[in-house]
C-alpha cells in the first residue's frame, strides 16, 4: 500500500539526504492526515504496574494531536493493546496490529518474554520494532535483526557498570546478591558477572532469588547477611527494594549497598523504606528522578509536570515509568519528524539508526541519544549516584559501557 | 440436559456440516486479497486451541463433576513437552503433539490420585495452588537446560509439506483443526459409551455409582489423565503456532480464562467448548473497546480494567445463564420448538 | 545456629501474617462451608480504603474502626446479594463466583490506586525490640493482635449462643432451621465477620510488606496452606498452621530446596495435608452420613 505522489512540496520539514525534491512516500498505516502506530502493554495481570507507560504515551500523542495537529500535519493514531504480559497474546495482538490494522511500526512494546515472542516475526515482516521497553541486551543486533531496536540502557550494561565500579573501589568485597527470579534478574546477573571478570566466583558469596508473589524477602536478606558478605548488590523491583532496604537496616547489617536503577525511585522506594535507611546507597541513573528535590526547578521537570497535570492527571507521578516513557516518546517523535514525508518503514529504520546527539527532556545532563547502522543501543550512558540526605547525588563521570 | 444433544437425530449431520465449514474457511485465502487473512487464520488457530483446552477442562468438570483451577499447569506441561521434543530431540511436530499428550496424561493421572480424596472446594484449592506453583517451577535452574529457564524456548514453525499449496498459516490452521476434530470425536464417542456413562454417573451421584459397581477411583483418575492430556495437546499446538514458550505464558490468569470459556460456552456441552474457545479469544481482544466504550458512556475517570469486566461477566453468567451460551441456545430452541408445536 | 534461630524468628513473623489471613478463611469455612478465594483481595481492598481515609486526614484509629465496619457490611452485602441466590448451586458455580470476585477486587484496586507501593502507617512504635533487628515491634504487634482475635473468636464460637447458632447453620442448615436459627443471616454474619477479620489482617500486614494491589496474592497461598495444615475448621488450628507454614517455608527455603521452589513446597504441603490428614493437625474428622 505504498502510494507515491510526486509533488514538489518544498514546505516539508528537512528531508534526509538533502534531496531537493520532497517525495511523499508512505508505508502502511500512513495517509496525508494520519500515522498509525501500534503497541502492546500489560494493562492487566501481574505486570500491570508497567501499563503506566502506555497510558502516558496515549496522553502524549493526544496532546500532540490537539495542540500541534500531530507530526508534520499528520495526527497520530496510537493503538495500544493489552497483552497481559503473556507472549502468545502479544503474538496475536502484534499480528492483529501489523496485518489487520496495518500499523506503520510497533513502538515500545513491553516485556522481555513478550518481545522475544515477536522478535523473529517483526523482522520477517520487515516492520520497525522500535524502542523496546525492556532492559534485555539482545535487542541491539542490527546484523541479524535489522528491524529491532532497543532503547534504555540495558540491564546487562548497567550491572557491568556497577561491577566495574566495585572492582575499582571494593576489590576485596564479598558480594551478596538479591535478585528477582525472572529475565530482568538474570540479565542483571550476567552483566554483573561479566563486569567482575574472571574472579567473580570468588567474589560472589551468596545469591538469593525471590518471586514477585513472595510476601517478603526477609528470609533472603537474613541468608545474605549470614553469608558474611560485605557488599550487597540489590537487584529488585520497587516493592522489594523498599522491603530489602528496610530489612537490611533493621537487622543492623551495613554492607556497601548497590541498587539497580529500576528500584531506585525516591518517592516510590526510598521514602517508604525510610530515608535514614537509604543513606549511602549507590545506583546508576540515566534519567532524572522526578521525586528528587534537586530537580524541582529544572525547566524540563516543570514541562513534564505541566504535561502530567493537564494531560495525564490520573497517573501516579511517583512512578518511574512516567519518566522513562516520557523520554522514549520524545525519541519516537524525533524519528517521525526526521522522516518528513518519506514515511516508509525503511526510512523509519534509517532515521532511527541515524540519531546524533539528541537531547531529550528528563535525561540526565550530558546524556544524549546516539545510534548508527552498527549501534542499535540508543542510550548507553549512565551516571552513578549516591543517596545523601533526601536525594541522589550524582558523582563521577558519565559511564558509557560498550554495547552488550 | 447434558446428553440431549447427543441423542438428537441428525446430530451427526450438524456436526459434520459444522466441521466442513471450518475446514473450508482457509480456502477463502486463495480468492481473497486481504492482507489480514493470515491474521484471521492465526486467530482461528487460537480459537481452536482454546476450544481444545476447554474441552479437556469440560471433560473433568462438566462430565465428571470434579473441579480444576489448575489446567494452565497441564497446558504448560504440554507446551513445554512439545517444545523440548521439537528443539532438543528434533521430533517432528506431528509426533510431538501426541507425545505431549501422553506426557500430560501421565501428569494428570498422577495428580488424579491425590485428587481422589479431595472434593469440591478442597480440590479447587489444591488445583489453585498448582496453577500458582507451576510458573516458578518452570523457571528452576535444574531444568533450565531444557526449558530455557526464564527465557523460554524459541521454536521454528513447521513448514507445510511441499505437495500442499498452502501458506504456513493455512497449514497450521489445518493442523489445529485436525487435532480438534480428532479430539472432539474421541470425546464424543467416549461420552456415548460405557466410560462416559460411568463418568457422568460419578458426577451425578458418586456414592450410588460406587454401589452400582463402577470403579470410581479408576474412572476419576483416568478422567483427570485424559482431561490433562487434551489440554496438554492444546498447549503443544500453542507452542507450535506461537513458536515460543515461556513461563509467563502459563499463569493463574490462563486457568481462569479456561474457566471463563467453559462457563460461557456451557458446562457439559461439547459445542459449548467451541463457543468458549472463540469467546476467550474474541472477548480478550475486545475488552479494550468495551473498556473505552464504558469510559465514554459513563464518563468514567479511569479505564475500566479488563479483569473487572471478565469478573463481572462471570458473575452475571452464574446468575442468569448458568448453562452458558450453549445452554442459552438450547433453551431458546426448546422454547421455539414448544411455540411451533403449539401452532 | 544463630542463623537458624533468625530464620525461625523470621518464619514466625511471616507466619503471623499467614495466621491472620488464615483466621479469615477459617471464619468463612466454619460459617458457610466454603473456601473463599477472594479473601485476600477483599482484605487488600479494605486496606486501600483505610489508606485512602488516612491519606485524606482521618486519624489512624478512626480509619481503622471505620474500615472494619465498612468491610463488615461489605461482606454482609456480598453474601446477601451475590452468594445467597446461589445457595443451592453446585460447588463450581460458587468457586467461579469467588474467582470472579478475586479478579474484580484486584482490578478495581489497581485502577483506582495504581500499582505503586504505598506506605501504610503502623499503630506500633517502630522501635526494634531486642536490639538485633530480628523482631520489630510491628511484627510482634501482628502476632499479638492475631492471638487476641483468635481468643475472641474461640470464645465467640464456643461460649456464645450466636456463635453456636452460626456453627449449627454451617454444619446442618436444615436442622438449624428447625431449631429456630435464621440460617441465611448466619451465613451473612459469617461473611461480615470474615471480611472484618480480613481487613484487620490487611491493615496489620501492609506496614510490613507495603501496600499494593498484589500484596495479598502470594500471601493467600500460604494462608491457605496454613489453614489446611492446622485445620480449616478450627481457628486455633489455623493460627498454629499459619505459624508452622511460615517457619517451614523459611527453613526449607534456606536450607533444603532453595528459594526457587518455595511455591512448589507450598503445593506439596497443601496436597500432603489434604491427603494425609485433611482435618489438619488440630482439626476433628467430620464423618458425613449418607
Amino acid at each position: 500500500m505504498i502510494r507515491r505522489r510526486t509533488a514538489l512540496l518544498s514546505a516539508a520539514a528537512a528531508t534526509f539526504a538533502g534531496s531537493a525534491r520532497a517525495e511523499k512516500k508512505y508505508g502502511p498505516g500512513v495517509t496525508d492526515t494520519e500515522i498509525k502506530i501500534g503497541q502492546t502493554m500489560p494493562y492487566s495481570g501481574n505486570a500491570s504496574a508497567y501499563g503506566v507507560a502506555g497510558r502516558l504515551h496515549a496522553a502524549y500523542f493526544r496532546m500532540l494531536n490537539e495542540t500541534q495537529g500531530g507530526i508534520n500535519g499528520r495526527k497520530i493514531n496510537f493503538i495500544s493493546l493489552d497483552d497481559g504480559y503473556s507472549p502468545p497474546k502479544t503474538m496475536e495482538l502484534t499480528r492483529q496490529l501489523v496485518e489487520r490494522d496495518q500499523v506503520l511500526l510497533m513502538f515500545y512494546p513491553l516485556g522481555t518474554q513478550t518481545n522475544t515472542a515477536i522478535h523473529k516475526y517483526m523482522n520477517q515482516k520487515k516492520v520497525p520494532h522500535l524502542f523496546l521497553a525492556t532492559g534485555a541486551s539482545k535487542w541491539g543486533d542490527p546484523k541479524n535483526f535489522p528491524w529491532t531496536m532497543g532503547w534504555q540502557p540495558d540491564y546487562h550494561t548497567e550491572c557491568k557498570i556497577f561491577a566495574k565500579h566495585i572492582v575499582a573501589n571494593h576489590k576485596d568485597a564479598k558480594i551478596a546478591i538479591l535478585r528477582q527470579n525472572d529475565d530482568m534478574g538474570n540479565d542483571y546477573l550476567s552483566g554483573f558477572k561479566e563486569g567482575l571478570g574472571a574472579g567473580w566466583e570468588k567474589m560472589i558469596v551468596a545469591d538469593a532469588t525471590y518471586e514477585v508473589t513472595d510476601p517478603t524477602v526477609d528470609s533472603q536478606i537474613l541468608q545474605l547477611k549470614n553469608s558474611g558478605a560485605t557488599l550487597f548488590m540489590n537487584i529488585t523491583t520497587p516493592k522489594f527494594s523498599a522491603q530489602s532496604i528496610k530489612k537490611v537496616a533493621e537487622i543492623g547489617w551495613k554492607p556497601v549497598h548497590y541498587l539497580v536503577s529500576v528500584g531506585a525511585s525516591v518517592g516510590a522506594v526510598m521514602r517508604p523504606a525510610g530515608i535514614e535507611n537509604a543513606q549511602g546507597i549507590i545506583t546508576a541513573q540515566f534519567a532524572k528522578d522526578v521525586t528528587d528535590p534537586r530537580w524541582a526547578n529544572a525547566p524540563d521537570y516543570l514541562e513534564w509536570k505541566a504535561f502530567m497535570d493537564k494531560w495525564n492527571p490520573t497517573a501516579n507521578q511517583l512512578e518511574g515509568s512516567n519518566v522513562s516513557s516520557y523520554i522514549s516518546v520524545h525519541g519516537l517523535v524525533h524519528v517521525l519528524k526526521a522522516c518528513g514525508d518519506d514515511l516508509t518503514r525503511e526510512n523509519i529504520m534509517r532515521q532511527a539508526a541515524n540519531i546524533k546527539d539528541l537531547e531529550i527532556p528528563l535525561l540526565l545532563p550530558g546524556i544524549k541519544v546516539n545510534t548508527s547502522p552498527t549501534n542499535f543501543y540508543p542510550i548507553r550512558a549512565e551516571q552513578l549516584a549516591r543517596f545523601e540526605g533526601d536525594h541522589w547525588t550524582l558523582f563521577g563521570d558519565l559511564i558509557s559501557a560498550d554495547a552488550g | 440436559m447434558a446428553r440431549s444433544w447427543a441423542t438428537k437425530p441428525h446430530i451427526g449431520l450438524w456436526a459434520i456440516g459444522f466441521w466442513v465449514v471450518l475446514a473450508a474457511l482457509p480456502l477463502i485465502g486463495f480468492v481473497s486479497d486481504s492482507p489480514s487473512f493470515d491474521y484471521y487464520l492465526f486467530m482461528g488457530q487460537s480459537m481452536l486451541i482454546y476450544a481444545i483446552a476447554v474441552l479437556g477442562l469440560n471433560l473433568l468438570i462438566g462430565f465428571n463433576g470434579q473441579i480444576s483451577l489448575g489446567h494452565s499447569a497441564f497446558f504448560a506441561v504440554g507446551a513445554y513437552a512439545a517444545a523440548i521434543l521439537m528443539v532438543h530431540a528434533s521430533v517432528p511436530y506431528w509426533l510431538a503433539i501426541p507425545l505431549a499428550g501422553i506426557v500430560c496424561f501421565g501428569a494428570g493421572f498422577l495428580f488424579g490420585f491425590p485428587a481422589l480424596k479431595l472434593e469440591g472446594h478442597y480440590l479447587a484449592l489444591a488445583t489453585f495452588t498448582l496453577a500458582i506453583a507451576v510458573p516458578q517451577l518452570l523457571k528452576h535452574k535444574s531444568i533450565a537446560g531444557w526449558t530455557g529457564g526464564v527465557g523460554g524456548v524459541l521454536l521454528d514453525k513447521p513448514d507445510p509439506p511441499s505437495f500442499l499449496p498452502l501458506s504456513v498459516d493455512q497449514f497450521l490452521y489445518y493442523v489445529c483443526l485436525i487435532v480438534a476434530m480428532a479430539l472432539f470425536w474421541i470425546v464424543f464417542n467416549l461420552l456415548r459409551g460405557r466410560s462416559g456413562r460411568a463418568m457422568m454417573a460419578i458426577r451425578d451421584h458418586a456414592m450410588a455409582a460406587g454401589t452400582m459397581g463402577i470403579d470410581t477411583a479408576l474412572y476419576k483418575t483416568m478422567t483427570f489423565g485424559v482431561s490433562a492430556a487434551i489440554t496438554g495437546m492444546a498447549g503443544a499446538l500453542s507452542a507450535i503456532t506461537v513458536a515460543y514458550v515461556a513461563p509467563d505464558s502459563f499463569t493463574l490468569q490462563l486457568s481462569i480464562s479456561f474457566l471463563v470459556g467453559l462457563v460461557v460456552g456451557g458446562i457439559a456441552s461439547l459445542p459449548g467448548c467451541l463457543i468458549g474457545g472463540a469467546f476467550i479469544v474474541l472477548v480478550q481482544n475486545s475488552s479494550q473497546s468495551i473498556s473505552d466504550w464504558m469510559k465514554d458512556a459513563f464518563s468514567l475517570r479511569y479505564d475500566v480494567p479488563a479483569w473487572a469486566i471478565y469478573g463481572t461477566l462471570l458473575l452475571l453468567l452464574m446468575f442468569f445463564l448458568p448453562n452458558g451460551l450453549a445452554g442459552g441456545i438450547a433453551a431458546i430452541r426448546g422454547l421455539l420448538s414448544r411455540v411451533t408445536q403449539k401452532t | 545456629m544463630e542463623f537458624f534461630i533468625q530464620q525461625i524468628v523470621a518464619g514466625l513473623t511471616n507466619g503471623a501474617i499467614y495466621a491472620c489471613v488464615a483466621l479469615g478463611l477459617v471464619m468463612i469455612y466454619v460459617s458457610t462451608d466454603h473456601i473463599n478465594f477472594a479473601q485476600g483481595e477483599m482484605a487488600m481492598f479494605a486496606t486501600f480504603l483505610a489508606w485512602a481515609m488516612i491519606d485524606a486526614g482521618v486519624p489512624y484509629w478512626v480509619a481503622f474502626g471505620l474500615t472494619i465496619m465498612v468491610a463488615f457490611f461489605g461482606g454482609l452485602f456480598i453474601q446477601r446479594v451475590i452468594l445467597k441466590p446461589l445457595e443451592n448451586a453446585p460447588v463450581l458455580a460458587l468457586v467461579v463466583c469467588f474467582i470472579a470476585l478475586l479478579s474484580i477486587f484486584n482490578a478495581i484496586a489497581g485502577m483506582i490506586w495504581s500499582f505503586t507501593i504505598k506506605q501504610f502507617p503502623s499503630p506500633f512504635p517502630s522501635r526494634d525490640l531486642f536490639g538485633n533487628g530480628l523482631v520489630s515491634a510491628q511484627q510482634l504487634g501482628v502476632v499479638a493482635v492475631t492471638l487476641v482475635m483468635l481468643g475472641l473468636l474461640t470464645v465467640f464460637f464456643r461460649y456464645t449462643t450466636l456463635g453456636l447458632a452460626m456453627r449449627a447453620a454451617a454444619q446442618n442448615a436444615s436442622s438449624a432451621r428447625l431449631m429456630g436459627v435464621r440460617v441465611s443471616w448466619m451465613l451473612a454474619l459469617g461473611w461480615g465477620l470474615a471480611s472484618g477479620i480480613g481487613a484487620i489482617a490487611g491493615m496489620l500486614v501492609a506496614p510490613i510488606v507495603f501496600l499494593d494491589p498484589n500484596m495479598m496474592a502470594g500471601i493467600l497461598v500460604y494462608g491457605f496452606a496454613g489453614a489446611l495444615v492446622g485445620g480449616i475448621a478450627n481457628p486455633l488450628g489455623a493460627v498454629a498452621g499459619g505459624f508452622i507454614v511460615g517457619v517451614l517455608e523459611n527453613i526449607v527455603g534456606s536450607y533444603v530446596i532453595g528459594n526457587e521452589l518455595k511455591l512448589s513446597f507450598a503445593l506439596v504441603m497443601v496436597i500432603g495435608v489434604l491427603l494425609l490428614k485433611p482435618a489438619g493437625l488440630f482439626g476433628r474428622v467430620i464423618v458425613r452420613r449418607v
